[in-house]
């Protein structure tokens, strides 16, 4: 078991014919991943990838075409949110945007859309999904991974990278891992991914990697509290961080309130998560955690 | 990014709002005509003299004074252009006033406060307002949380008159001032919208001693991504009011944060950055600032990112910390060793290379003969780095 993506997903990639969804794409595949269809506008008809993928002029297309049921999108910011909502009305279950820089203002609505037709977004401005072993749904290194029973949930790419290599040294490998992306409005929260872990078999501890700014790490650790059976390690990233000012991410930023590193730890720890206070201990830590 | 006050207001003006308004100068010898232009075209004797920085808390800090009369105006003007206005916002070491803005003054009955920002926790715009205007937002929420009225507006609705009113209700009118309060309600969340602003603030809304509703000051963030689509408003950016070196960053693509500490570094992603900042502070040291390299960590951008950090004078050790996904390690190691040899590095450099071909990179740096520090693992990388930049 896993959660979000199986062997059996089928993956339509939105913005295929792209360099940045060519190269993915390809690397995809080369992992084992079912990459189905491409969809690029007015390219319909084609085939891409040494002729391994069709090319579709839309969602609905592909996966009428297909029986595709999850998409990873690669379009431009100013196109990407419409993407989302495309897949959105094809019947799109899961969806992975990867694209960083979308704007606020297209997300919020993209958001409702989502919501109100019950696809499951991830992202924006994340490094998607993995299900070590089987699917490969973004744009992670795959070979990092080992296939294990630790589920790893992150804000940050590199960080989630980070995480994985120090549980793989440790000894620990993983189900599944989730970049959740580091926007202000994100499709699928901390929370969410914390509830499909915890009911998830296969998984028998998790990871959670959040950074200053927003409330969301804190929500997730309060519903842990109540709802979590299983072992779970925290890392804040942005101690140091001046108050003000945008940490790359463009949710990164201490606004007031308990959106500070500090605060979030202090309330991981009080709702009985691990806190690692150095990035380097998240992998000890798990392993510790595990062995009790 | 930021805009003035006087830009903000124009904006409002654009959408139909009323507001205080006035002219703004950067020179000493505008200073009278400025003065004399404001008093004849709004038909007053007295003004107001405001401080343009990118920063709230300007009237506690004297960079807005009440000027009765041209002379006192002045006297005002003069005082105000070229201060360092020390405030709540700008920290310590203040920001330099280079602009003034010189505005008609009201008499006032009332103030109040009124602002539209994203609900990160509800994914939906809020409105709020409150009927203690004038001060910070923060303590009327801390101390009188009652006098705060919010609206949530949905997204594919967006705002509706039942909520404008409820806004308007939230602040005791009646009559014509309720009708113009609803009014302009309405035209700051369509501003709001159209501008793709991050938050629209007015602080204070007043109800002026006549009756009417003017707004007072103004504060309008954008959202950086969506400024594609607003080239006019792309335009507003006063680079005076942003540090350089952030500024040349950007122009490579760089997002770069200078800080005071004394430990440069150089990561890819923005969340393993902050985590490379927090662990140097925790191994003893003080980042200097913060710096992600993005996705592709070429050659090039290593270079960039080397002359930004090393143009800070404080910076005495630089880490680099690459954990290689996409990026091949031994592409970034490659890199390093020329940017290293062309610029003839004077600090010492910590390297740690994590990931994919991250074997070939080490002995790429081993064989460079350029003097570079390899670490392994984050723990090592900030202790070295730190002790480099103590000299040990």
């Amino acid at each position: 078991m896993s959660i979000l993506v199986n062997k059996d997903s089928k993956i339509i990639v939105q913005g295929i014919t792209g360099s940045e969804g060519q190269f993915h794409a390809g690397q995809m595949l080369e992992y084992g991943t079912q990459v189905v269809a491409g969809v690029t506008p007015g390219k319909g008809g084609q085939q891409t990838l040494d002729n391994r993928v069709p090319v579709f002029n839309s969602v609905e297309e592909a996966v009428e075409q297909t029986g595709a049921d999850t998409s990873i999108i690669f379009v431009p910011p100013p196109f990407a949110a419409e993407a989302v909502i495309e897949a959105s009305y094809a019947g799109i279950k899961v969806v992975v945007c990867i694209t960083e820089g979308v704007p606020v203002h297209d997300m919020v609505k993209v958001k409702k859309v989502v919501d109100q037709n019950g696809t499951r977004l991830i992202g924006p401005n994340c490094p998607g999904i993995i299900t070590v072993d089987e699917c490969k749904l973004g744009i992670m290194p795959g070979f990092i991974c080992k296939k294990g029973n630790i589920g790893v949930i992150s804000k940050s790419g590199t960080l989630t990278y980070e995480a994985i290599a120090q549980l793989v040294n440790v000894g620990l490998g993983q189900t599944t891992a989730i970049g959740i992306g580091g926007d202000p409005i994100i499709g699928t929260t901390m929370k969410d991914c914390i509830e499909l872990f915890e009911a998830d078999p296969d998984t028998k501890g998790i990871v959670v990697i959040g950074e200053i700014g927003g409330q969301m790490e804190i929500e997730a650790a309060r519903w842990a509290k109540d709802n979590v059976s299983k072992p779970m390690v925290g890392f804040i990233a942005g101690q140091t961080a001046p108050p003000g000012r945008r940490m790359g991410h463009a949710g990164a930023i201490v606004s007031g309130g308990d959106d500070t590193a500090e605060a979030k730890m202090r309330i991981l720890g009080e709702c009985g998560i691990a806190v690692a206070e150095s990035v380097a201990d998240i992998g000890n830590l798990m392993k510790a955690a595990m062995e009790k | 990014m930021k805009i003035h006050e006087y830009q903000a207001k124009k904006i409002f003006a654009n959408f139909g709002m009323p507001v205080q308004d006035g002219y703004v100068f950067e020179n000493i010898e505008e200073t009278e005509p400025t003065i004399r232009r404001v008093q004849k075209d709004f038909n007053t004797e007295d003004v107001v003299v405001k401080a343009q920085i990118h920063a709230g808390g300007r009237g506690k800090g004297g960079g807005v004074k009440y000027s009765p009369n041209f002379d006192i105006a002045i006297q005002n003007a003069k005082n105000i252009l070229g201060m360092n206005l020390v405030t709540h916002q700008t920290g310590e070491k203040g920001q330099l006033v280079r602009k003034v803005y010189v505005t008609e003054a009201f008499d006032i009955a009332e103030e109040y406060y009124a602002a539209i920002t994203l609900d990160r926790g509800k994914s939906m715009d809020v409105f709020m307002i409150s009927s203690e205007g004038g001060v910070e937002i923060e303590k009327v929420a801390a101390e009188t949380p009652e006098k705060i009225v919010k609206v949530w507006i949905d997204p594919l609705l967006g705002m509706k008159s039942f909520q404008a009113r409820k806004l308007a209700y939230g602040l005791n009118l009646s009559g014509d001032a309720f009708k113009a309060a609803m009014k302009i309600f309405m035209q700051m969340y369509h501003a709001y919208q159209s501008i793709d602003a991050t938050i629209v603030e007015v602080n204070p809304l007043i109800l002026t001693t006549d009756g009417r509703i003017v707004v007072l000051d103004a504060k309008v963030n954008l959202d950086d991504n969506a400024l594609f689509r607003h080239k006019d408003i792309s335009d507003m950016r006063d680079f005076d009011e942003e540090d350089p070196m952030e500024v040349e960053a950007r122009k490579f693509s760089l997002n770069y944060i200078k800080l005071d500490g004394n430990v440069g570094c150089m990561v890819n992603g923005a969340g393993l950055a902050m985590a490379t900042m927090d662990i140097i502070k925790l191994a003893g040291g003080e980042p200097a600032n913060f710096l992600d390299v993005g996705g592709s960590a070429s050659a090039e951008t290593v270079k960039n990112g080397f002359r930004i950090i090393l143009s800070d004078e404080n910076v005495k050790a630089v880490l680099i910390n690459i954990f290689g996904g996409i990026v091949r390690c031994d592409r970034v190691a490659n890199g390093v060793v020329q940017a290293v040899k062309e610029l003839g590095l004077k600090v010492p450099v910590v390297v740690r290379l994590e990931g994919t071909n991250s074997r070939e990179a080490q002995d790429i740096l081993a064989k460079s003969g350029v003097d570079i520090i390899p670490a392994i693992g984050m723990k090592d990388a900030a202790e070295k780095v730190v002790n480099a930049a103590l000299g040990n």
